[in-house]
């Protein structure tokens, strides 16, 4: 319905757009935010995604370039996908934690070259099946998948009725999991929690009770140090044996996570271009200030200053 | 609000009415006896027939690549949308750059000036102290980015708005095209209207924009229709002996006449605009909406809270002052004193700001805040500790939601998925042919079969099962509360604020704390949208009780009636239009917040939808997007009394 009268509505503009404009082309992927170097200020804008790991990567980026280059910094919250086109439109100016998508790649790296890669970030990313380790100290066995079916009956919650519940999270994470339930013949059922922040939730108000559950998780990840969590084995990863989506029935593989940066911005980017490909810590770092951030409750801006303040000589390189 | 004083015609006495039905269930039966071996013949099985299915998933997938790989190279995309995106683009920033650069001295001036003109002193005093809210909780950047979005969308809106009515204000022709289009755009759940924009224009400012502009354009433009056409005849008559001219007659009696709903449509669509801004920061709206967007990444209510605090400030401000303006009408006096007062309030605006510049503070000092986040957090956290599980005697909030899930939800979701897929349709036929038109009926019944088309009956079904369950929550609770405060004054205006709070708070805030409550699952998102849905039905519902007549009451009150009595036998059944009202907003308002319960493990379409925004999938979000706004043409035509009055989104009005 939406579209039906929007024709009529935006006919009426264009002939107004036409008359100023002058019929000269507007190219909307160069189009920055309307936010963006307000008033003279050097701005930067960089690409958050929902989840803590990749809040710590930007506040301690964006202090470091508020404070030591005096930038003025945007942070805007975009999921994975659709960041790597607004990368592309130079809508925002990096990506800094990018868990490896192919299909991406080959279209705006090699294709479109409107994006190069900017390096990788230092931290080492793995997705897979976790149970809270209390419960796997009292079953040794349930760390292996082939058992999981004898304990399907322990992982009941109403929501998965009479089967035993896989909680997964963001519809934005990669995940293969309901291919692998049922192509391990697993007696699980796959709910999608819908986003991270609701999955963390439950997986808080699980573990307060002592109750077994097992989720769909990825580290680094802050979680682990309130609730510790044991990895399920799956049958091993090999490369291209997630080839095929509807067949998948290994391991999730362990990736190293790298950065982005829009093509134009990392040629005419200047100091906060450099800055950012020099951008390289370690898995501690990262879980340090999202700790601070996702449990200490600090803002992202009071972490990434702890942290900097504490750790001059890791971020005095980035600068150099 | 005031829509809803104009009362719906009162449907016919029940006994003519039961005869109507008799009949029209009759006439189903016969056609459901022609219909159904055939269609059982064709198509056996209980779910809908894969051979009516169309798969779109090819065709849109392919769209979506050609749009993405052309976007900076086809001419559509040079010479139209990259206008439209750059005009946008220009004007968000312009008013922007203004509101910094009058600072927040001058902000807060320039709104308390117009807020004294148009509401007087103390909603003055109220919009200052709003504002100062804002810079208070470390919110104003954002909040001068919602409100720069804010002030073009609703722009736009008013003038697209007040176009579409016009014309469909003067065109009889024009009027039976767009009407049913408006009353359809303006029950279908915002997050619907997202992925299309999404898809030409990618993430960002214009797309949210225009999603906004889209979402809150209809009412002004119903508004505007109603008005030109509801002008006084004789007045119109007058104006015609006096020899005036179409143009003249326009500007001089119709436009005048139907100020008062000119003024209403400009607060409906402010109402919506607003709630849509924090919706669209899904898709890269920014300001306030994003911090509440960003801070539920962390689960971090009390943040959450702090952005939210000045949508609810922005928009109970907003409508108070429009909705002063409106009333205040009439007794205006206008001409120079007007602009004399604008000159006078842009020179105080100017030497405010220009005066805190001058000490060095064209923005929010940073020693000048509040952390609200803390305390918000601790109290929630408690909250959650005591009343998840394990409260004696009545069990713990996961419990409830346990039973909810295993007794309420699961049987209404496999009892509509047993049924047989034309069941269904007969039923939702019944449904709206009884208390509404064939029309209406047909409209419904249409609108279910689409979404078997599209391939998603499944999954449509579950969303209906939750809209369901949740409806009849919302409409206990709802009745009771409106029954009580109908009844009582006092209760009435200690309801009030906490109604005002509930309608305005953007729904993404409690989304977390009810998962800290429910768990994650379906009844978390039912939950959500009860509270969502409460407020408009029992301000529906005691509006409705209030207005009975009082010499009926008198009377049943003479003939010794007990109070239970007036209730049962006068006051309800007098009130019933406005109680199908309450039905009817409350279905449309729970339907919305049920599929933003995807995000809380709603499933169903609305974790379809937003896994496609999320995954830039646009097959499976357009084609969860179009279920929805087939479900949301089917309950509101189910839910339609037959003659529908001049209501808009009780939602969204707080006035």
């Amino acid at each position: 319905m939406a579209r039906r009268r929007t024709p009529t509505a935006l006919a009426a503009v264009l002939a107004a757009l036409t008359l100023i404009t002058g019929c000269s082309a507007a190219d909307m992927t160069r189009q920055a935010s309307p936010f963006a170097h307000a008033r003279g200020a050097r701005t930067v804008s960089l690409a958050v995604q929902s989840w803590v790991g990749s809040m710590a990567n930007v506040a301690v980026a964006r202090h470091l370039l508020e404070h030591e280059l005096g930038y003025r910094v945007d942070v805007v919250q975009i999921d994975e996908v659709p960041a790597w086109d607004a990368l592309s439109q130079g809508r925002v100016d990096a990506i800094l934690e990018d868990w490896g998508h192919p299909e991406q790649e080959q279209r705006y790296v090699e294709d479109k070259r409107t994006v190069v890669p900017g390096g990788g970030l230092g931290v080492t990313g793995h997705i897979g099946w976790f149970v809270p380790t209390y419960f796997a100290e009292q079953h040794p066995d349930v760390t292996h998948w082939k058992n999981l079916n004898k304990y399907a009956d322990r992982f009941r919650t109403p929501e998965s009725g009479d089967k035993g519940q896989l909680l997964d999270g963001s519809p934005a994470y990669l995940t293969h999991d309901k291919a692998l339930v049922k192509n391990l013949k697993l007696d699980f059922t796959v709910v999608f929690a819908g986003s991270e922040a609701a999955q963390i939730t439950q997986i808080k108000q699980f573990a307060k009770e002592r109750k077994p559950f097992l989720t769909y998780w990825y580290s680094p990840q802050w979680l682990f140090e309130k609730v510790p969590m044991t990895e399920v084995e799956l049958p091993p990863y090999k490369e291209g044996c997630d080839a095929d989506p509807d067949k998948v029935a290994c391991a999730y593989p362990h990736t190293p996570l790298q950065k982005y940066l829009n093509a134009d911005f990392a040629k005419s980017g200047g100091e906060a271009a450099e800055f950012l490909k020099k951008f390289r810590w370690t898995t501690e770092d990262q879980n340090k200030v999202a700790l601070m951030i996702a449990d200490q409750k600090l803002t992202p801006a009071e972490a990434a200053k702890k942290w900097v303040d504490g750790n001059e000589s890791t971020w005095k390189q980035w600068l150099s | 609000m005031a829509a809803l004083t104009t009362t719906t015609p009162r449907t016919a006495a029940p006994g003519v009415l039961g005869h109507r039905a008799a009949r029209k269930l009759a006439v189903l039966a016969v056609l459901a006896a022609v219909l159904v071996p055939l269609a059982h013949l064709r198509w056996a099985g209980g779910t809908w027939p894969e051979a009516l299915t169309v798969d779109l998933s090819g065709p849109l997938g392919a769209a979506g690549d050609w749009i993405i790989d052309n976007r900076d190279s086809h001419p559509l995309f040079l010479y139209f949308f990259g206008h439209v995106s750059n005009a946008v683009v220009v004007s968000v920033r312009a008013v922007y750059l203004t509101l910094l650069a009058a600072g927040w001295a001058g902000v807060t001036a320039a709104a308390a000036l117009i807020a004294w003109r148009a509401a007087g002193p103390r909603l003055a005093a109220g919009t200052t102290a709003a504002f100062l809210v804002c810079g208070l909780l470390g919110m104003w950047v954002p909040t001068m980015q919602t409100l720069a979005l804010m002030v073009v969308a609703v722009l736009a809106s008013v003038v697209v708005g007040a176009l579409l009515g016009l014309a469909a204000g003067l065109s009889d022709r024009m009027d039976r095209a767009l009407r049913p289009v408006l009353d359809t755009m303006q029950v279908l759940p915002a997050f619907a209207y997202l992925l299309p924009v999404v898809l030409v224009f990618g993430i960002g400012v214009p797309a949210a924009v225009l999603a906004t502009v889209i979402y809150a354009a209809p009412p002004m433009a119903r508004l505007t229709a109603l008005g030109l056409r509801g002008a006084d005849k004789e007045v119109l008559e007058a104006v015609d002996s006096l020899g005036a001219t179409a143009r003249q007659r326009l500007l001089t009696a119709r436009v005048p006449l139907a100020r008062k709903e000119l003024l209403l449509g400009v607060n409906q669509t402010i109402m919506m605009a607003l709630s849509m801004a924090v919706i669209a920061s899904v898709i890269g709206a920014g300001g306030l909406g994003d911090r509440v967007y960003q801070a539920l990444a962390s689960v971090d209510v009390g943040a959450a809270l702090a952005a939210g605090i000045p949508i609810v400030l922005l928009a109970v401000v907003l409508d108070r002052v429009t909705g002063a303006a409106g009333g205040s009408l009439g007794q205006e006096k206008r001409g120079p004193r007007l602009w004399l007062y604008a000159a006078g309030a842009a020179a105080a605006t100017a030497a405010v700001a220009l005066a805190a510049r001058l000490r060095g503070r064209p923005e929010w000092p940073t020693g000048w805040t509040v952390d609200i986040a803390g305390p918000v957090n601790r109290a929630v956290d408690w909250m959650t500790a005591h009343l998840y599980s394990g409260v004696p005697y009545i069990g713990g909030t996961a419990d409830w939601a346990g039973r909810f899930t295993t007794w309420v939800l699961d049987p209404i979701r496999s009892g509509l998925l047993w049924l047989p897929w034309w069941a269904v349709l007969l039923a939702v036929a019944a449904a709206a042919w009884l208390i509404g038109t064939w029309r209406t009926a047909l409209t419904a019944v249409l609108a279910m079969a689409a979404i078997g088309v599209l391939g998603v009956w499944k999954p449509s079904l579950d969303t209906l099962s939750q809209v369901l369950a949740a409806v009849a929550v919302t409409l206990v609770l709802g009745f009771a509360t409106g029954i009580a405060a109908a009844r009582s004054d006092r209760f009435e205006r200690l309801l009030r604020p906490v109604l005002d709070v509930f309608q305005t708070m953007p729904q993404f805030v409690y989304l977390i704390p009810v998962v800290a409550l429910f768990g994650v699952g379906r009844a978390p998102a039912a939950a959500a949208a009860v509270v969502y849905a409460l407020p408009a039905v029992v301000r529906i519902t005691a509006q409705g009780l209030r207005q009975v007549d009082p010499a009926a009451l008198e009377s049943a009150r003479s003939l010794g009636a007990t109070s239970a009595q007036q209730l049962r036998q006068v006051q309800l059944p007098l009130a019933r239009p406005a109680l199908l009202l309450a039905v009817n907003q409350g279905v449309v308002l729970v339907l919305a917040v049920v599929i933003i319960g995807g995000l809380v493990g709603g499933g169903a379409l609305g974790y379809d939808v937003v896994f496609g925004l999320a995954r830039g999938d646009l097959t499976t979000g357009l084609v969860a997007g179009a279920a929805i706004v087939c479900l949301g043409l089917m309950l509101d035509r189910v839910t339609q009394p037959a003659q529908r009055s001049a209501r808009k989104g009780a939602g969204h009005g707080t006035a």
